[in-house]
């Protein structure tokens, strides 16, 4: 086995606001190994996307990573410098962001945005970065890349848009991208078409990836593993296949009871009752317990994260273990 | 782009003669110029004479016709207090107006974009609160009492800077110009600082609240996402879109610079045309008023073309097609 591209460990980022500390990410690990597809799963609010920005430095005041390390390849990134960290950006850790409509800059043409980007990390002339530019267009699949390049964002569609932002993120052969939700927006066939090009490229190239998303579907086929996060935890975090099969966290369990299937086509929804709690005063111990069908007295106290099962972690007083050992 | 231009054309033509009638009518509502203009002690005789001689005898639809036709021609009367072309009169005066409004328009965009730019980048810093502080007072003092204080300390207290007039003037072109002497710079001084004023606090804080908006979106996110240096993403990324209200604002508010420098023109006595029409005003000289008045609306319209322009030049997003 490797060594991993991406370690986090006991992350913590929380936000320091009038209202009081928000514990956006609070103690957060997984592992992302090359060429491994991690899926990050979870309600909105549940502290997916900070996660994201936190490994790529892009946490903004009132917000700070408070504790825990960020290993990129045996280097902590939570102790870099903004100009140190400025460098891995975009060259060896690229992010992806969920709404290809506001990612590009409005004014720039689409080559202006992708020369400044090989340049910020590479002296190239404007000559070669243009072809560089054009061969990443033509990767992920955008027609005529030489015309295109000298056309603004608003004359794409938003699945060419994304694929826009992919070829940027693609551009110095990261070894790590992060992908916050990158297909959410768009139509399912294109999304079908971007995750089978994304793939490709992870499985070509060795990339690895942190594919954000609240689709569970999408990670079922395209994960390697999947970590689960609830009020800014991770209750659950293995091999996806397994998770997603025989969930250990009854939170987990209640996320794949709420996805709509056709075989349980005319029976009513099994739903996650009552809301995520706010992130301004989580209750003491495990924060799912109020929603919780397996909750006891136990529960007020806080749970860690546990290795159930081999290579199986929840973060529960009472998991579905014997489910889960008996498959 | 030619289509857009011709409707933008037919357009101005329209608001043209919308706007004449209404001055014309306007003017004429104000009063009679004779009780100005010819001396009390005049007989009966000679003030018919006199009015006739104006034209004013006549019913104002047929005044209004012999005027537009006269105005197609490119006369807009004579004045009757200067005996000269009214459209001379103004001509000879604009060159002042223009330079004062241009260099009061140009050292608010130079010290403006700046200062909001840093108010919007740190805006939690003392220096850009004293900054928006600053620019409630730049909107909120009035022009003619500034004017009067910077005559008092510069030019009275002090003695640096003349308080009156145009100074030294080079020809250039036919006209006279303080821009390109010593002199007509420090005479230019005061009245382009006291007529920048207001759009100095407007600048700041259309470049602080931009800056502001913009540097939330994704773009700039992504920007930095891309390990672009802070430089390249702020004078880039963030400039780019924050020149296109503040082009559009210092673009129109330019054509209220021409007109509204009356107060600072007659403070700080220069010759423009805000003096010349203040004068003419007073005595009641219509054609003077009207031609003024026309030769504005013109500059307003060929200015909110301008702005159209230059916006579909900075904003990609925005086609000039008639459809």
């Amino acid at each position: 086995m490797t060594a991993p591209t991406l370690e986090v460990r006991n992350l913590c980022t929380h936000f320091f606001t009038r209202a009081g500390v928000v514990r956006a990410v609070d103690d957060v690990s997984f592992t992302v190994r090359r060429g491994q597809v991690l899926g990050l799963v979870g309600e909105s609010g549940s502290g997916k996307t900070v996660t994201g920005f936190s490994i790529m430095g892009l946490v903004d005041a009132p917000g700070r990573i408070v504790s825990g390390s960020i290993l990129f390849q045996g280097k902590d990134l939570a102790s870099l410098s903004e100009e140190e960290m400025r460098h891995l950006r975009g060259n060896r850790i690229a992010m992806i962001f969920q709404d290809p409509m506001m990612t590009l800059n409005p004014v720039l043409r689409i080559d202006t945005q992708m020369i400044e980007t090989v340049q910020a990390h590479e002296k190239v002339s404007d000559d070669e970065a243009r072809a560089r530019a054009r061969d990443a267009l033509g990767m992920v699949g955008i027609p005529s890349p030489d015309e295109r390049l000298k056309s603004y964002p608003h004359q794409f569609s938003g699945g060419m848009r994304q694929r826009v932002a992919i070829a940027i993120a693609l551009l110095h052969r990261p070894d790590l991208i992060v992908a916050d939700e990158p297909t959410t927006a768009l139509d399912v066939t294109i999304q079908g078409q971007i995750l089978a090009e994304v793939q490709k490229l992870c499985a070509n190239t060795g990339t690895a990836m942190i594919w954000i998303t609240h689709d569970l579907s999408v990670v079922a086929g395209l994960a390697d593993d999947i970590a689960v996060m609830y009020a800014g935890k991770v209750v659950e975090y293995g091999d996806v296949g397994e998770v997603l099969d025989t969930p250990l966290h009854p939170y987990t369990h209640g996320l794949i009871g709420s996805v709509p299937s056709r075989n349980k086509r005319g029976e009513p929804l099994r739903q996650i009752p009552g809301m995520t709690p706010s992130l301004l005063n989580l209750p003491e111990g495990c924060a799912f317990r109020a929603r919780c069908p397996r909750a006891q007295t136990d529960c007020v106290q806080r749970p860690e994260l546990r290795e159930w099962l081999p290579a199986r972690f929840a973060r529960c007083h009472h998991p579905h273990r014997e489910e889960a050992a008996a498959a | 782009m030619s289509v857009y231009l011709l409707r933008r054309l037919i357009q101005a033509v329209g608001v043209v003669l919308a706007m004449s009638l209404i001055v014309f009518v306007g003017v004429f509502a104000i009063g009679d110029p004779v009780e100005i203009l010819i001396s009390p002690d005049a007989d009966q005789m000679e003030r018919e004479r006199a009015i006739k001689a104006l034209g004013l005898d006549l019913p104002l639809w047929q005044q209004y016709g012999i005027f537009l036709g006269k105005a197609l021609q490119g006369d807009l009367g004579r004045s009757f207090v200067f005996n000269e072309p009214a459209l001379t009169l103004i001509m000879q005066r604009m060159p002042a107006t223009l330079e004062l409004a241009l260099a009061a328009t140009f050292g608010a965009i130079l010290i403006g974009l700046p200062l909001g730019l840093y108010a919007g980048l740190r805006p939690n810093s003392v220096g850009s609160k004293a900054i928006m502080a600053g620019s409630i007072l730049g909107f909120s003092l009035p022009t003619f009492w500034v004017g009067l204080m910077l005559i008092m300390v510069f030019a009275v207290q002090l003695g640096w800077l003349p308080s009156t007039g145009r100074g030294e003037t080079v020809t250039i072109l036919g006209t006279r110009w303080s821009f390109f002497t010593m002199d007509g710079l420090a005479h230019m001084v005061m009245p382009a600082l006291n007529l920048a004023l207001f759009k100095i606090s407007l600048v700041i804080r259309l470049t602080r609240a931009g800056v502001r908006e913009t540097m939330l979106m994704d773009y700039v996110k992504f920007a930095r996402a891309k390990g672009l240096s802070p430089f390249r993403v702020t004078f880039v990324h963030v400039f780019k879109n924050i020149l296109i209200p503040v082009v559009t604002v210092t673009g129109l508010e330019f054509g209220s610079t021409i007109a509204f420098s009356v107060v600072t023109e007659s403070i700080f006595a220069w010759p423009g045309m805000g003096k010349l029409i203040i004068d003419s005003i007073n005595v009641l000289d219509r054609p003077v008023i009207v031609a003024y008045l026309m030769i504005i609306v013109l500059m307003f319209i060929t200015i909110n073309l301008i702005v159209d322009l230059t916006y579909s030049v900075l904003d990609p997003r925005v086609r000039l097609e008639g459809k």
